[in-house]
């Protein structure tokens, strides 16, 4: 069974969406690749919940195949 | 001999003559004298078996080879009687620490031995070649032992019933013909080649050079490890002590480099500065550059040759999973191969060798492979998530356990090893389970594994059932005297545990009874259940 939340589960998308955009601004590839790195450890860290992480890893990953 | 031509030379045995006999019939032949099968010679040996070991080289070899041996090992060598020595010559360590950039304060620290009240440490370091020595001087005291150094292995066949091995020694060639050969012959193994058996796996783009150098300067006894340090940025660097002021120094140099130029000494020089300070007094004692690798055979056991050590399975260094991942396959092998010498277990007990050694060198390749991707990213997202979490781990404690700078090598468990014996169904235990190795403890006088000896033990309180074959250990008689038996093993009056002479559990029972405990027995030495 999922235990992964899929349902609209956060008031205000949009405002958190602009964050996320925002953050990045100015960056450099690499720099945010590194900002996007430590946001996924931290929240990963604060769901606290490994069968949780790893299905958002592989939804996240659905679709995406490796080139040759 | 021409055969060791450019390997460094720690010191020469004297090379045995060829055997007069031009064929001689053996039990077991060991092929390789590095510290897999000098230990595999001792185990045989000590259990009053024949044992001949043959060493291509005529001499024990210098060189910069394995340093860090880990408490499980010294377990080991411990019950092999070499303890003591080896302890003696090594270098003690616990504690680790892991620096970033200019950052003279470590990002994280850790320490290796979070369960106290044991006899052996952590992890000591020491040359290769003195751990040979001690084990060569242990073997010279026993009677049963035939060391041929300068004997080389250059042809073998078998069939079912033994394997014929051709060896050329000084004055000629002869043919062994033996029940079981044991091959300790190293990642090139001679032996697999001539039996044209795979060996698969990854080559890691990157290149390590590894600097072994002589100072006298007061440093603390720990292990210091360096992401992107001011000497050598972008990538990272290791520092290690050994016996005789000698220090173990590691530069990641990256994949495209020129390997001779980097091993000269003029090159060499301002890396070692850069690490220990420009005024640093030093004198080099070898510097090589090595690849990573992490491979393995499919299968260790072919009909009567059974592998060992680098000869069945490679790993990259950061994680000291090379020698003791060797040392754990012979710690396995021997009691396995003992009893199927005499014919008290069946040969298909050796299959449980296969598994349970494929299980440990699994585990290794798992945590060296982790490793190395933490050390050397392969793709910019992959570096981008390294640089975060040593980023975060300076200011939160979370990230801190995801720094890898190699997870350095324990006991490795079977849950899943066809020879364990299923708890009681009723039973809840913490503990040590089976499939697990017994943990040490203090006990009255002296420390719990010297007395569980290289038999089968029935470890109790209280418990007085006999079973033919396992003599009985009564943590009573003993002395808890810490109470840490109770609590590492959650053994309560009248419980059990059977342990194998490997000092592995076998089985526990919190109500045992003869019949279970045999059937266990029986288990544990391959007869099915």
């Amino acid at each position: 069974m999922s235990k992964l939340k899929t349902a609209p589960n956060i008031d205000k998308p949009d405002d958190i969406y602009e964050q996320l955009i925002r953050v990045h601004e100015g960056l450099s590839e690499a720099d945010s690749r590194r900002l996007n790195a430590k946001l996924i450890l931290l929240l990963i860290n604060h769901i606290g919940d490994r069968e949780v992480a790893l299905e958002a890893i592989a939804v996240a990953g659905r679709g995406l195949a490796a080139d040759g | 001999m021409s055969a060791g031509a450019g390997i460094p030379v720690w010191r020469q045995i004297e090379a045995a003559p060829a055997p007069r006999a031009k064929r001689e019939k053996l039990e077991t032949l060991i092929v390789g004298g590095g510290p897999v099968g000098l230990t595999a010679a001792l185990d045989l040996a000590r259990k009053g078996r024949r044992v001949v070991l043959i060493n291509k080289l005529d001499f024990i070899t210098a060189g910069s080879k394995a340093i860090c041996f880990s408490k499980r090992t010294l377990d080991v060598w411990t019950r092999l009687g070499v303890g003591d020595p080896m302890v003696e010559k090594g270098v003690v360590w616990n504690l680790g620490k892991v620096f970033r950039g200019d950052d003279s304060d470590p990002v994280y620290q850790f320490d290796l031995a979070p369960i106290k009240h044991q006899r052996r440490p952590a992890f000591i370091n020491m040359q290769q070649y003195h751990v040979e020595e001690i084990l060569l001087d242990a073997l010279r005291e026993m009677p049963n032992v035939d060391l041929r150094f300068g004997h080389e292995c250059v042809g073998l066949k078998q069939n079912g019933e033994c394997v014929e091995a051709i060896v050329r020694a000084e004055g000629g060639e002869y043919v062994v013909e033996t029940d079981w050969l044991i091959a300790c012959d190293g990642n090139k193994s001679p032996v697999r080649e001539m039996m044209g058996l795979d060996f698969e796996g990854r080559v890691f783009e990157d290149n390590f050079l590894i600097a072994d150098v002589k100072f006298n300067k007061e440093r603390p006894v720990e292990r210091w490890f360096w992401f992107d340090p001011p000497f050598n940025r972008g990538q990272s660097a290791l520092l290690h002590k050994q016996p005789d002021d000698v220090w173990r120094l590691d530069f990641q140099l990256g994949w495209n480099i020129d390997r001779e130029a980097c091993v000269r000494t003029e090159n060499v020089a301002p890396y070692v500065r850069g690490m220990l300070g420009e005024d640093v007094e030093f004198t080099p004692v070898w510097y090589s550059v090595y690849t990573f690798q992490c491979r393995r055979m499919a299968r260790f056991v072919h009909g009567r040759v059974i592998f060992a050590g680098d000869s069945a399975h490679l790993v990259s260094p950061f994680g000291a999973r090379g020698c003791n991942g060797g040392v754990a396959d012979v710690d396995n092998l021997v009691w396995k191969l003992d009893l199927v010498l005499d014919g008290r277990a069946p040969a298909s007990l050796l299959e449980s060798y296969n598994y349970e050694a494929v299980v440990t060198a699994d585990e290794n390749i798992l945590n060296s492979t982790r490793s190395t991707d933490f050390l050397t990213p392969k793709s910019e997202t992959s570096r981008a998530f390294r640089d975060a979490v040593l980023e975060l781990a300076r200011d939160f404690p979370f990230a801190r356990p995801f720094v890898n700078s190699g997870r350095l090598s324990v006991a490795v468990n079977y849950p899943d090893s066809p020879l364990n014996a299923p708890d009681e169904a009723d039973a809840e235990w913490s503990g040590i389970a089976p499939g697990a190795p017994a943990l040490d403890a203090p006990i009255r006088d002296g420390w719990l594994l010297d007395r569980l000896g290289d038999g089968f033990v029935v470890l109790t309180r209280g418990w007085r059932g006999a079973v033919e074959g396992a003599r009985v250990v009564d943590v009573d008689e003993l002395g808890d005297v810490e109470g840490l038996i109770e609590a590492r093993y959650d053994l309560q009056p009248g419980g059990a545990y059977l342990l194998r002479p490997d000092q592995y559990v076998a089985g526990r029972w919190r109500k045992p009874n003869v019949d279970a405990v045999a059937a266990a027995l029986a288990r544990a030495k391959g007869r099915k259940p």
